[in-house]
């Protein structure tokens, strides 16, 4: 099992480095960092000094991949491939273009982007399953048929309006909860509430009638039918044998994605304003900070691949016939 | 990036990027339609797709959705009618045409696209939705609500009294044509499944209304009936009244709704489009050939998969706008400018969803190269390439066929989402995005206005909707597993 995982993590070393590699093609090779300047400072007042002075400002006056002026090993340091995309390994960010430290400002923002993220995701699970059960539990019949046409009437609305219909609904119409914002410690559960509500109902649909479509195929298999023989209850076949065997393609979907909440979720954290790692995220991508997108690619991507291990450590801890070597 | 043609007619038509390859996948439909016809398993998959009612509703809405694309990507430049002076008989006039693009649903749709209101309106109002500052017939400047310039303008001086009897003699003359025209759909239908039925056309009628017939035909009928009903409704109404109202600057909200089909439509099949060639090669050169290919495909879908989708698309997206941005020159019209903007968005959300599909395709490969027939022709020893064309690559299509239909309802939402976060389409390109993006404030404002957004939500609803249950309905009648 060790050696299993050691050889994983060194497989993950090539797959950052093309991740790296990717990310600096597209954001230095693609454009030049003149054109990004260009694009900052605006097309009008974009005078050459101008320019060199936003490289010099922010470290992009260094050549691409070698630098000649340079000499012994800095001649590979001392560059943007080096300076941009190689220190990302070492968790060095750089700066954003506000001047703050992304690798702070990340530290600092995770706390809220988890306090939102976790409680969905675990909610969502739980009620998706238990819905799923239930639909399970009814097969072939009424009920049955019209939660399904329910889940696919769910997951065709827009994510979008389930946020804006939330918030017009319960805040401002019942004036129940704050409409946005956030607050440390424990006064952050009222502003919580509304976001998590509408993320567990917006994921509804489309998991609910995964995890069906999952436990039919278990429950159409020979030991469901010995069980029953057996003369266990529905009940105690759907929970003991049924729900025990639907794990391993519930946890290849579920768990890849646990790193990942570390990252928030875009639509919800700037819609109620929380200051998290999504809202983060939206507002470099707005005001184009290439920066902090850069840092945020390469952090999903690492979570991503720290997720694939967690889910081929969850099969031995769910089905002990799976080994890994 | 257009391709002027000759011009014809006081127009110039123009061919931009997505309209030619939206009406090539139109084609390859139809090519595809024409070899279902005589390959019977695939008539069969299709037929299957057909008795089920669900499936008959979905595909009348999405070829009603379709029609409004189609008819929204011909698109043309109007001549400048300011150029047309009189010229000496046998002179070539110098024509200049308009560097504004139009399609034939603008053309259509014109009295919709020009009678712009100053702000804000109801549907089906006759006033402006705020008080503004106006001057009374003795002078005096008192605070009230302004007519519109072209919404119910027709109503005279008592408008409330004048707008209900209008409404209803609107609704009654559209049930009437809507009628009109099921009946005509109708008969038409009934006759040609009565040919060749061996039954009484009143029986095969009889059979259509009860829905005794093996297609489910009646799902589809019912359905055309509340979309001819609706649009009849739209004829009659919407040249007098803003239907679903005005936005704040008071473009019709119908018009914008209209347009922002295509957008949907381009982006919710352009894509599976173009990722398409280079999702079959490399899950099939991964699977087929093993060894290293297998190895650097996986390599290169692994590392696609590592970036957390939004994130990359973002990435791609703000390079891609300061390539446009920086080359002006490339785009004789804002439209193509919008159009080029809008292709490459389809190519980036293609680059970071091939992948699931490149992942299927190898799998599915895997498991065929194993099979005997694959075995006995290399034994033959047929090469790789003839393999490939004739045992692998048919019997895969199924899988991209519903890759096709099951991304297309995902995608469709993702383009309002990003188009909302500012990393989707051109702000000026009409879609839902845009739309709600526009109207994200409005439920806050006091009083609310709430008609952008429920346009938007509604189309986009119904499209996605139909989508998927069209999905689901092909899945099952083409996917072996679940037979």
């Amino acid at each position: 099992m060790l050696a299993y995982l050691l050889r994983r993590l060194l497989y993950a070393i090539p797959i950052l480095v093309g991740v790296n590699l990717l990310t600096f093609v597209l954001f230095f090779v693609v454009n030049s960092p003149d054109d990004m300047a260009r694009m900052h400072i605006g097309v009008k007042r974009a005078t050459p000094e101008a320019i060199e002075r936003w490289k010099v400002e922010r470290g992009y006056d260094k050549p691409m991949f070698i630098n000649d002026a340079a000499s012994g090993s800095a001649r590979f340091t001392e560059t943007l491939f080096f300076d941009k995309s190689l220190r990302m390994f070492a968790l060095e960010f750089g700066r954003a273009d506000d001047g703050r430290d992304i690798g702070q400002e990340i530290r600092e923002r995770m706390g809220p982007s988890l306090a939102i993220a976790l409680p969905t995701f675990v909610l969502s699970l739980v009620v998706s399953i238990s819905f799923a059960l239930l639909l399970v539990f009814f097969r072939a019949t009424w009920l049955d048929f019209w939660g399904v046409v329910l889940c696919v009437a769910m997951m065709s609305i827009s994510s979008l309006f389930y946020i804006i219909g939330g918030q017009w609904l319960v805040s401002k119409l019942w004036a129940l909860v704050p409409i946005s914002g956030y607050a440390p410690g424990l006064d952050a559960a009222r502003f919580l509430v509304l976001p998590v509500l509408i993320s567990v109902v917006a994921g509804i649909g489309s998991s609910a009638r995964w995890y069906r479509t999952i436990f039919l195929e278990e429950i159409s298999k020979d030991y469901v039918r010995t069980a029953r023989a057996k003369g266990l209850s529905e009940l105690a076949v759907l929970f003991r044998h049924v729900l025990r065997n639907a794990l391993i393609p519930i946890l290849t979907g579920v768990v890849v994605v646990i790193p990942l909440l570390f990252m928030g979720s875009l639509l919800v954290e700037s819609f109620f304003a929380i200051p998290g790692l999504g809202s983060y995220t939206i507002d470099a991508i707005n005001a184009q900070d290439f920066a902090v997108v850069r840092a945020m690619v390469f952090i999903g991507s690492v979570l991503y691949i720290v997720g694939l291990i967690l889910t081929d450590i969850s099969y031995t801890l769910a089905d002990p016939r799976v080994r890994l070597q | 990036m257009s391709m002027p043609m000759a011009t014809t007619f006081g127009l110039q038509p123009v061919l931009l990027w997505t309209d030619a390859l939206l009406f090539l996948l139109i084609g390859l439909g139809v090519l595809a339609a024409l070899h279902a016809r005589v390959q019977a398993p695939l008539r069969e998959a299709w037929r299957k797709v057909g008795r089920r009612p669900a499936g008959m509703a979905a595909a009348t809405v999405l070829l009603a959705f379709i029609a409004v694309g189609v008819l929204d990507s011909l698109h043309y430049r109007p001549l400048l009618a300011a150029v047309e002076a009189p010229k000496a008989i046998g002179e070539r006039s110098a024509a200049v045409y308009s560097t504004e693009v139009l399609s034939v649903l603008d053309a259509m749709l014109a009295p919709l696209r020009l009678q712009t209101e100053k702000t804000y309106s109801a549907p089906f109002a006759w006033t402006l939705y705020q008080r503004e500052p106006m001057e009374t017939a003795d002078g005096r400047q008192v605070r009230g609500y302004p007519r519109l310039a072209h919404g119910g303008a027709h109503l005279g001086e008592a408008p409330a009294a004048a707008r209900a009897g209008d409404l209803v003699a609107g609704l009654a003359k559209a049930l009437g044509q809507a009628a009109a025209a099921w009946l005509g759909i109708f008969l038409a239908l009934a006759t040609v499944v009565w040919r060749g039925s061996g039954h009484g056309w009143g029986e095969v009628a009889t059979a259509l209304l009860c829905g005794r017939t093996v297609l489910a035909w009646r799902a589809a009928l019912v359905t055309l009936g509340v979309l001819l009903v609706v649009l009849a409704l739209c004829v009659e109404l919407a040249p007098r009244y803003h239907v679903l109202g005005t936005d704040k600057v008071g473009q019709d909200v119908l018009y914008l709704a209209l347009k922002s089909v295509r957008t949907a439509l381009v982006i919710g099949t352009l894509t599976t489009l173009v990722m398409m060639p280079f999702a079959v090669a490399l899950g099939i050169a991964a699977g087929y050939l093993g060894g290293w290919v297998d190895d650097a495909v996986q390599y290169v879908y692994t590392v696609l998969n590592a970036i957390p989708g939004v994130l990359l698309i973002a990435a791609a997206v703000l390079m891609m706008q300061v390539v446009i941005d920086t080359h002006p020159e490339w785009f004789d019209t804002a439209a193509e400018r919008s159009d080029a903007r809008l292709l490459a968005l389809c190519f980036i959300l293609g680059i970071t969803s091939w992948t699931g599909l490149a992942r299927l395709l190898r799998g599915e490969t895997l498991k065929l190269r194993e099979l005997e027939y694959v075995q006995a022709a290399r034994a033959f020893g047929v090469g790789t390439p003839a393999i490939l064309r004739r045992h692998i690559l048919p019997n895969l299509m199924h899988i991209v066929l519903i890759a096709l239909v099951m991304d297309f309802s995902g995608l469709v939402l993702a383009e309002a989402v990003l188009s909302y976060v500012g990393i989707g389409v051109d702000p000026s390109t009409i879609s839902f995005g845009t739309m709600i993006n526009m109207a994200r404030a409005e439920l806050a404002r006091e009083p609310m206005v709430w008609w952008s957004l429920a346009a938007a939500f509604v189309f986009m609803f119904v499209l996605v909707l139909a989508a998927n249950l069209f999905a689901d309905v092909v899945r099952d009648a083409f996917d072996p597993r679940r037979a």
